[in-house]
């Protein structure tokens, strides 16, 4: 980047460059000092997860036998699915990060657009599956049923597939903290991604009109960051949630 | 009080800078929409200022209840929602933001020697979302208060209680926002917006303890608003994840919400600590003794800070084994404490003290806290904790940290800093005496309900065994005094904005960046960025410094 002309020229004459604030030095610094705020922003956004995560081993820890069964209520040919769309959205999104560097705008707005229809599409998916949990009442606080924990034979489709034993009714109870854990982790998840979504159809719209193209590239540079640590959280959750001994 | 080191400019000829960061622009809005890091400044002190006192009456009711034994100027219900109400908004909206979001917003970039913090709108994104909580915190009380007490402890607030609880959870879950990203501009602007030769070990220990406390803030925060969260699920949809009889566990919640709220006492007690450092170092013209010990202090508390919130919770039913470890750790925490005090006590060795008001309330600080932090050891090990936990031993050790320390090192910081923030001095007689009523005030209050409490007071009861009234009214007593003391500075600094002396630059001679420039700041701070020669609290160079000027003038 540094022997392109416009860079050269603005540097002869101790110029700033447009997208420059008034209380930084030089754009490095801003761009330094964005990215950093960013990272530390996805630190706070660890240790609001980490509150979740941490009930998660707890209850897990004493309710291994509700968490097996509950994990078993998980389609896990849909969640993989979503798994690889949300990776491939990370990989349209670091293609966009790449195009903003080099300045290709279109290359820019196709990866902008990809990752936008990926998004939509892990929340299509998810939403499937929210709904298949609403139909069985495995949502806790409303209306929950434990029907399919202590006697699984009268949920054919799940008792085929893992001859689960039938839990004893106060063990059947803890399910539901693990389907409470199950909605708020993949709910927090969830928001995430909508908000990212959101941020993405703004960034569409402005990245047609030029924008991040023109070497101020810490906004997209910083979504992606964000984009990322959103996918990461759920590489994590999918394991947790949906592969508790599969072959039990 | 002979001696001083107080140096203003000729009265006569003297003027505040016609350009500077107050009368720059003019209009609401230019307040309202502002970036600059010294407006948000303002904003943010008027709008403590104003649930302080909010806070402030909601004490002086909770004493006025409890001069009698019996429940007789209020229901024990209107008594349990006062005081809930005096400490949601002392903690979320006073002692978390009182000094890092006033005298903390306003002078690190000076003291780093930037322009402004690094992100502007996040800085006032900040405020909007404190004001957003406080107006939250209002309509809790208009709509009829909240019962939980502080610290939201479940199943009481998930299961029995029908006040507030939404409402005040919804305000403190904004509020904490607000105070994450204060944490979040500071340590990005530490780290990257220092003047040249600004070395780490060259900032003012006021960017330290700040440093320190951010650390607190984004670590911290985001669990008490996951914490929330959970709570308000509970609340509205039976979640069950703290209801035992869905397989829940209460004390998960208090895990959570304790690691938050002890690290938040640090959050407020570490930027007081700066203050103390700069105006220790100021009035007795010494560098502060041990500077690295009393950088690194700061940074050991943080770190040991989020390893020891188990305290709380010792009568809780956790396991023996982890009492014992948390207690030993909460009294590892003494320690670099107690390294801030030794060091301080030592800068005064051999300096040449004098007695400014900001270096009376420093002292008054330096005592308080020492006893506040020493009545924390009781309560860390593990015996003594089981008698005094819930009793007014607690509630006199935690306001001889927080009140008598915190407060008195807001009040130390906000005179050392007026004349920089408005350009004009306070009245210094009237302020000694409030400092002192504040100190004399504060003792009456607090050390009778250390008594009380050994004697087995417990606390959150609107009503008391009758041999307990004489040292209550003492205390109540007490707080009539302390809130004297609190009314005069707001007088006598609203006079001072028109009628007090013109400061000049450098009223103290301190050797701060922020000193160096003219009071109140130009906008953008420093016409050019300053390149730091020397290090921090060096005063013979800010002497050779005056000396080249009076030579260059002569």
């Amino acid at each position: 980047m540094s022997d392109s002309p416009a860079v050269a020229h603005a540097a002869t004459h101790h110029e700033h460059p447009p997208y420059q604030r008034h209380h930084f030095e030089t754009a490095a610094q801003q761009f330094d000092a964005t990215n950093f705020a960013m990272w530390i922003f996805l630190l706070t956004e660890i240790m609001f997860f980490g509150g979740l995560f941490t009930a998660y081993l707890i209850f897990r820890n004493w309710y291994y036998p509700a968490f097996v069964q509950g994990s078993h209520q998980l389609n896990i040919w849909w969640g993989t699915a979503n798994t690889g769309v949300l990776i491939t959205s990370s990989f349209t999104m670091a293609m966009g990060v790449w195009c903003s560097e080099t300045r290709r705008k279109n290359g820019l707005v196709l990866c902008l657009i990809l990752t936008f229809i990926l998004g939509l599409g892990f929340l299509g998916i998810k939403t499937i599956e929210y709904s298949e949990k609403i139909e069985k009442h495995h949502v806790p606080g409303f209306h929950y049923s434990v029907k399919s924990f202590v006697d699984p034979a009268s949920d054919p489709e799940i008792y085929k597939e893992y001859h689960d034993k039938p839990l004893a009714p106060d063990m059947a109870q803890k399910t539901q903290i693990y389907f409470f854990l199950y909605f708020a982790m993949t709910g927090m998840h969830a928001l995430h991604m909508i908000i990212g979504i959101a941020i993405l159809g703004f960034m569409i719209f402005r990245a047609r009109a030029g924008a991040y193209t023109n070497g101020h590239v810490t906004y997209v540079e910083n979504f992606g960051l964000y984009w990322h640590f959103v996918d990461i959280i759920w590489i994590f959750l999918f394991p947790l949630l949906y592969l508790i001994s599969r072959h039990q | 009080m002979s001696s001083t080191i107080v140096a203003l400019p000729d009265q006569s000829t003297a003027r505040i800078p016609k350009v500077n960061f107050i009368t720059k622009e003019n209009g609401l809005l230019s307040w309202l929409l502002t970036g600059d890091h010294k407006r948000i400044a303002i904003l943010y002190m008027i709008s403590i200022t104003f649930f302080f006192f909010i806070g402030g009456a909601m004490a002086g009711l909770i004493r006025l209840e409890l001069l009698t034994p019996q429940s007789d100027l209020m229901a024990a219900d209107t008594y349990n929602k006062v005081f809930t109400m005096h400490g949601v908004i002392m903690v979320f909206l006073f002692l978390v933001p009182s000094v890092p979001a006033t005298i903390g917003n306003f002078l690190i970039p000076l003291m780093v020697g930037a322009k402004d913090l690094a992100l502007p709108k996040i800085n006032l994104l900040s405020w909007y979302l404190y004001v957003a909580g406080g107006i939250l915190v209002i309509y809790t009380m208009a709509a009829g208060g909240v019962d939980t007490g502080w610290t939201f402890t479940t199943p009481l607030s998930t299961h029995y209680l029908n006040t507030n609880v939404m409402s005040t959870a919804m305000a403190i879950f904004i509020a904490g926002f607000s105070s994450i990203f204060t944490g979040l501009n500071f340590i990005v602007t530490i780290h990257k917006m220092r003047a040249p030769g600004m070395t780490w070990f060259r900032l003012p220990l006021f960017v330290w303890s700040h440093y320190a406390a951010s650390i607190l803030m984004i670590l911290g925060t985001p669990v008490l608003a996951i914490s929330i969260v959970l709570v308000a699920l509970e609340r509205t949809a039976g979640i069950g994840v703290f209801d035992p009889t869905k397989g829940g566990d209460p004390i998960l919640f208090q895990h959570l919400f304790w690691f938050y709220s002890h690290p938040a006492v640090y959050i407020m007690i570490l930027p007081g600590m700066g203050v103390i450092s700069e105006v220790i170092s100021t009035f007795s013209r010494k560098r502060v003794f041990g500077y690295t010990a009393v950088a690194f202090s700061s940074v050991a508390i943080a770190v040991f800070g989020f390893f020891v919130w188990e305290h709380h919770m010792f009568i809780m039913g956790v396991s023996n084994y982890s009492t014992l470890v948390f207690s030993l750790l909460t009294m590892l925490v003494a320690v670099p404490s107690a390294i801030k005090i030794f060091n301080w006590t030592f800068t005064l060795y051999q300096g040449s003290i004098t007695f400014e008001t900001p270096m009376l309330y420093a002292f008054g600080f330096m005592g308080l806290f020492t006893i506040g932090g020493l009545t924390g050891v009781f309560l860390g090990a593990t015996g003594t904790d089981i008698h005094f936990t819930e009793t007014y031993f607690i509630v006199a050790h935690f306001h001889f940290v927080m009140v008598g320390g915190m407060l008195m090192a807001f009040l130390s910081g906000i005179h050392f800093w007026w004349p920089k923030m408005t350009g004009r001095m306070y009245p210094e007689k009237i302020s000694q005496l409030a400092a002192l009523i504040t100190f004399i005030g504060f003792n009456f209050t607090f050390f009778p309900q250390f008594i009380l409490g050994m004697l087995g007071m417990p606390r959150r009861y609107a009503a008391y065994p009758p041999e307990f009234q004489v040292l209550n009214v003492f205390s109540t007593a007490g707080a009539s005094i302390l809130g004297v003391g609190y009314l005069l500075p707001i007088l006598y600094l609203t006079w001072s904005l028109k009628y007090g002396e013109i400061a000049g630059n450098n009223p103290w001679q301190a050797t701060g960046l922020e000193w160096q420039i003219q009071s109140p700041p130009l906008t953008e701070n420093f016409p050019e960025i300053p390149i730091m020669d020397h290090e921090a609290y060096d005063y013979e160079w800010l002497e050779r410094q005056q000396q080249k000027e009076v030579s260059s003038v002569g």
